[in-house]
């Protein structure tokens, strides 16, 4: 063995090979507004996705290397479709898949020589805000879980800011989306996202059964010219800066 | 490190298995024991005595299609239930009924739910009607085995065809046969007498809530000859299932809609037991 690397050392290198990986793309916004969950990712595209259905009440998010992402994707389904189909619907939860997740994910970061350049956002919609459940989860296997909202990949920090600044609980749907389109422009000081530039679905704890459902071009854009109407209207509500209670911060993790 | 599998803790496999969006061909690798299809039927024939349900029906109508069920399960000569259901959403867009072995037959719905549920959440995508089809046919044939020694599932399979804009009717052998019928159909025990209903009742140019009618009709005259299939039971409340396969999804009509639907068939049918008569020419 020609050259002696410190296990301290090894495990830097590989979160510094991941965070750079992860920092390359582009954000993913997800947060609580009155009905549900809401997701925004910046993705133009319409055949590969950053957001996506697990099971009834459960969806995925996430960004980095999409093959690895998918591939968590993929084998989240099944945990869920099996679980489910072994056991009750029910019986299928957002913390169970977040510990496959973390299982996963930790064991490929210390037991492979290349991490997974992915952060994930596991989500469950409750009956009311108080019950609602999302787990961020990172490359390196570790959960924490959040309240209010999340920014992950890309500019995270900045996106994070932003939220941090518009988040109010308990905003409506239109608002809530105008907050994470806004906060995602903070990615840089140039970008100006359309529509059509946007990936949306929500988790909306008023629909029956399949709780996911994504939004499409033309829905996105009239929620976001009723909420900016909203705003210039001088009604109080709009989406400006509000008492943000703000997630936990990026590494904490709140048991819960 | 020993094996990829293991990479995955908790869930071997769960990853690292071929990559199928099949949740069946998923579950075969994963817990083989849970597949129907790989039980070793029984090594004698079983009796009546194991619950099975009775007459399904489906009639189509442009723009549709319904699909009813009565409510009752037989074991032998013995009432086993009164409120069975045997007619099922199968995903947003189609419906599936069974006739047969109910405890088979149950589980073969719930599988195929999540076959199609799985399918189009790992593709993004819905299998085409005749895909989803020819998914159950495969079903069927797996549990010939069990058909042979007397328990037998035939189900029923009607969609909304997206590209064609109309419902489809799919019915099934218990060696997997997959037919593709037209306006109507109906299987089970009462099926014949049904038949014979819908075959008088039927036009083309069904309301969706006339077709939801011509099915309750249907079985009533199912429940009037077969001792199996259970007619309208207005003193319990208990009326078939009926449910449609629309542009708009799959819908089960409400207690009160059936109950209504239900009431004017059994009014009608003081005039005249025999129901609505056919024009002779």
């Amino acid at each position: 063995m020609p050259f002696y690397v410190s296990p301290e050392q090894q495990m830097k290198d590989k979160a510094d090979y991941a965070r750079k990986g992860i920092a390359r793309g582009r954000s993913v916004v997800v947060l609580q507004y009155d009905d549900g969950i809401l997701f925004v990712a910046d993705n133009p595209s319409r055949a590969l996705h950053k957001i996506s259905e697990i099971y009834d009440r459960i969806a995925f998010a996430a960004v980095g290397k999409y093959n690895e992402f998918e591939n968590l994707r993929l084998g989240g389904v099944r945990y869920a479709d099996i679980n489910g189909y072994q056991y009750d619907r029910r019986d299928v939860t957002a913390r169970g898949l977040a510990n496959v997740y973390a299982q996963s994910l930790g064991t490929i970061f210390t037991e492979t020589n290349k991490p997974y350049e992915v952060e994930l956002v596991v989500a469950e919609v409750g009956d009311d805000a108080e019950t609602d459940q999302i787990y961020r989860l990172t490359f390196d296997g570790s959960v924490a879980d959040e309240h209010g909202y999340v920014a992950m990949g890309g500019q995270a920090d900045a996106v994070a800011q932003s939220l941090k600044d518009g988040y109010r609980e308990g905003a409506s749907l239109a608002s809530a989306l105008r907050t994470a389109v806004r906060a995602l422009e903070a990615q840089d000081s140039e970008r100006r996202l359309e529509a059509t530039s946007l990936e949306v679905a929500v988790l909306d704890r008023n629909r029956e059964h399949r709780l996911f459902r994504r939004l499409s071009a033309a829905r996105i854009g009239d929620l976001l010219s009723a909420a900016d109407e909203g705003a210039s209207g001088g009604a109080s509500g709009g989406s400006g800066p509000g008492a943000g209670e703000g997630g936990e911060g990026v590494e904490g993790a709140d048991g819960g | 490190m020993a094996s990829h599998d293991s990479q995955f803790g908790r869930l071997p496999g769960l990853f690292a298995s071929p990559d199928t969006s099949s949740f069946t061909e998923f579950l075969g690798s994963y817990s083989p024991e849970l597949l129907p299809g790989r039980r070793t039927p029984p090594s004698s024939r079983v009796g009546d005595d194991i619950p099975h349900g009775t007459t399904i029906v489906a009639v189509s109508f442009p723009g549709g299609v319904v699909v009813a069920g009565d409510r009752r399960a037989t074991a032998g000569n013995v009432i086993a239930q009164r409120d069975i259901e045997k007619v099922f959403r199968a995903d947003e867009f189609s419906a599936i009924a069974i006739a047969g072995t109910a405890g088979i037959g149950l589980e073969m719905v719930r599988l195929f739910q999540v076959e199609l549920e799985h399918y189009e959440k790992r593709e993004g995508r819905t299998l085409s009607v005749e895909g989803k089809a020819n998914r159950l046919a495969t079903m069927v044939r797996q549990n010939l085995g069990m058909a042979m020694q007397g328990l037998a599932v035939v189900p029923l399979f009607a969609g909304y065809d997206e590209e064609r804009d109309e419902g489809r009717i799919f019915s099934y052998d218990p060696a997997g046969g997959r037919y593709e019928e037209r306006d109507f159909y109906s299987v089970g025990s009462g099926s014949v007498f049904a038949r014979g209903a819908l075959k008088k009742l039927y036009r083309e140019d069904l309301s969706a809530e006339d077709a939801g009618l011509v099915c309750v009709q249907a079985l009533y005259d199912a429940a009037d000859d077969d001792s199996a299939t259970g007619g309208p039971d207005l003193t319990r409340g208990i009326f078939p299932v009926v449910a449609s396969v629309t542009s708009e999804g799959y819908r089960r009509l409400g207690e009160d809609e059936v109950g209504a639907l239900a009431r004017a068939v059994v009014d009608g049918r003081y005039e005249s037991p025999g129901g609505p008569t056919a024009p002779l020419r």
